[in-house]
């Protein structure tokens, strides 16, 4: 398999490696609660401290989703957000920003937009990577090399119910880094992160040395100070579309979604 | 020709294994188990005694002489699915993979359920084995099915409503997909049709192949030959599948498979796949997929909250791209009289969704003198008892 050239992805780890820091991901559904926001609000996000941006596609039948996130899509996709439209979002974001840009959706609108017209279209807008929910490593082979082709990075997710040939698989298919999984279940916030943590990452670690992201169920800046410990950054989704699903109609939204990316970020400082 | 998916479970190019990672593994465990439990004669006779004395197999073949003889044209059998117990086909796979849950040490049975038939057979299979059982169903169809949500109940299920999305038989997969994610270990996913992730397409084939098995010895007994042409309703397509299986390899036996074709042409007003439909991911499974110019997945349509569905099987797919199969439409009118029809000839009340295979039977039947007909009567009626009464409002007023 061919490698792609560094993205943003991967200078953005190989910086915070060299400064000794830990990356914040930021997850968030473009088009949500309109496409005309979204750029204001990953600004805000990119203020407060994210590192690295997914930009969620809306998908109408979303299986790994928790409610938060299944309702962000109805919005978005009410709203009349498409593939074409979250490209266009992700050209505005690249106009006066550097911040990694990794979009994060589903097969399905993928296969329907073109695998070939995504790769070069995705590329041409800045952005650097993409991952599939429902992409198996097994069907990813045509998906990974048409990303690599262009340039862009393809993370895959690693679970604690992967077994290890399957954790081998997903590290020789990811680049720029490998997604773990906090728990089993779909996406959402909880209290306590699982035990089930600690394991994968060794056995991830134990497959390659690309930089590991955990997500799932983060939501508070002990979470992430308890996973900084572990990984090179962590990825908090539903807490920051809660945010945005409650305040959609505040216009101290942005301060308030700047406010909360710094306090969870300030988690770090906790483990150092 | 033959009808076996390769190792990743792919049918041509339909199939495969398309489900988050966290599923990946127990997909792998699940498939490990069939396959062994597959080859395991204790397994097998275990399963064949179920059939035969709680679920009523075989079903008879019946030669329905008066709309033969009405139509005037096809002789036409009908496979009597809808004798089995729970009213329908459902039960053969609910048996097979309820056995297979308690083999692999599960405890608790989930469950999603569209006309409410498989879940009922689910349900009926957890009471009898001793599983937790809790069925996903949309809440339209809950309303539209509502004997069966109390079945369910009193067999001791929890049904589950589901409201997201179009609240019909799509939403309840995806609910029942994020309960297995989240209760990965304890929990078996007893998928009721011939859809989603490798295994399910391949293995609920198997456990409803002995449809078309027992239909081919039964038509071969009182024919003396092999018949012109099969008439199956297909939503995801368990029952169709069942029925064509054994005479995939008998290249003159015509396969048709009739689609919900709803109240019109356009999307959104029908369940079609092949009529709109182009290939694409939903739930595990790369098929013909009812979908957007956006890849977003088409509400559907039909009076049938069985046939009420996006995407149609993968083995269906690739029989038709291999022209082993042809896919038609029956209307939701055209069903309707279908139904009123048979039960007032016959003296057999189908269900909405073999109404439609019948329906097929009786566009095709007249043209064909000389040919002998098998249609799948996959499911009695009694659970569209309410949708029937609405739609002939007549009835009522006598």
């Amino acid at each position: 398999m061919t490698c792609p050239a560094m993205t943003r992805i991967g200078r953005l780890f190989l910086s915070l490696k060299r400064e000794s820091q830990k990356g914040l991901i930021a997850f968030l559904t473009a088009g949500d609660p309109t496409p005309l926001r979204t750029p204001a609000l990953v600004a805000a996000m990119v203020r407060g401290g994210a590192d690295l941006i997914e930009l969620g596609v809306p998908f109408s039948d979303p299986v790994a989703d928790g409610p938060v996130i299944q309702r962000s899509g109805e919005r978005a996709l009410k709203a009349g957000t498409t593939m074409a439209t979250v490209l266009g979002i992700a050209r505005q974001i690249r106009a006066t920003s550097d911040v990694p840009l990794l979009l994060f959706t589903y097969l399905n609108p993928v296969l329907r937009y073109g695998l070939e017209r995504l790769a070069t279209d995705a590329a041409a807008a800045g952005i650097d990577g993409c991952l599939l929910t429902d992409a198996s490593v097994e069907e990813a082979e045509t998906y990974v090399e048409a990303m690599h082709r262009h340039g862009l990075d393809t993370v895959f997710l690693a679970a604690p119910t992967s077994t290890p040939q399957r954790i081998k698989l997903v590290a020789q298919y990811s680049t720029g880094f490998v997604y773990l999984v906090s728990r089993t279940g779909v996406t959402g916030v909880q209290d306590s992160l699982s035990a089930s943590v600690a394991p994968l990452v060794q056995a991830v670690r134990a497959a390659t040395l690309l930089p590991l992201a955990v997500g799932f169920g983060i939501s508070t800046p002990a979470h992430v100070a308890e996973l900084g410990r572990q990984v090179e950054a962590v990825v908090v989704g539903s807490a920051f579309v809660r945010l945005i699903e409650r305040n959609a109609d505040n216009p101290a939204l942005e301060t308030q979604l700047e406010a909360f990316t710094r306090e969870l970020k300030s988690g770090f400082g906790a483990s150092a | 020709m033959t009808s076996q998916p390769d190792a990743g479970g792919h049918f041509g190019p339909y199939g495969g294994r398309y489900v988050p990672e966290v599923l990946m593994a127990p997909i792998e465990e699940l498939e490990a188990a069939y396959l062994a439990a597959r080859q395991d004669p204790a397994f097998q006779s275990e399963l064949a005694d179920l059939l035969r004395n709680y679920a009523g197999r075989p079903t008879p073949l019946y030669f329905a002489r008066h709309l033969t003889e009405a139509l005037g044209g096809a002789r036409i059998w009908l496979k009597r699915e809808d004798l089995l117990h729970t009213g329908a086909h459902k039960i053969n796979n609910c048996l097979g993979q309820a056995l297979l849950a308690r083999r692999m040490g599960k405890r608790r049975i989930i469950a999603e359920t569209g006309a409410g038939q498989h879940g009922v057979a689910t349900a009926t299979v957890c009471a009898l084995l001793g599983f937790e059982c809790v069925v996903y169903m949309g809440e339209v169809d809950m309303r539209r099915q509502r004997l069966n949500v109390f079945r369910m109940r009193m067999l001791g299920a929890k049904v589950q409503g589901v409201s997201g999305g179009s609240a019909t038989l799509k939403d309840a997969i995806s609910e029942a997909m994020r309960d297995w994610v989240t209760n990965v270990g304890e929990t078996y996913y007893l998928l009721g049709s011939a859809l989603g992730s490798h295994p399910y397409p391949m293995m609920v084939r198997d456990f409803h192949k002995i449809i078309g098995e027992e239909a081919r010895r039964q038509i071969l007994d009182a024919e003396g030959r092999l018949p012109d042409t099969l008439i199956a309703c297909v939503g995801g397509g368990s029952n169709a599948i069942g029925l064509f299986h054994a005479f995939i390899p008998d290249s003159a036996v015509e396969l048709v498979g009739v689609e919900a074709g709803g109240r019109g042409n356009a999307l959104g007003e029908h369940a079609a796949r092949f009529r709109g439909g182009a290939p694409g991911v939903l739930q595990g499974a790369y098929s013909y997929l009812l979908q957007d110019e956006h890849g977003q997945i088409a509400l559907t349509h039909s009076v049938s909250a069985g046939l009420d569905y996006a995407m149609i099987g993968p083995e269906h797919a690739w029989l038709r791209d291999r022209n082993r199969a042809q896919y038609v439409a029956a209307s939701d009118t055209e069903a309707l009289d279908a139904a009123r029809r048979l039960s007032r000839i016959e003296g057999i009340l189908p269900a909405l969704e073999s109404a439609h295979a019948v329906a097929e039977a009786i566009k095709r039947a007249p043209a064909a003198k000389g040919k002998i007909f098998i249609v799948n009567l996959s499911g009695r009626g009694d659970k569209d008892i309410d949708i029937y009464r609405e739609k002939f409002p007549e009835l009522d007023q006598q």
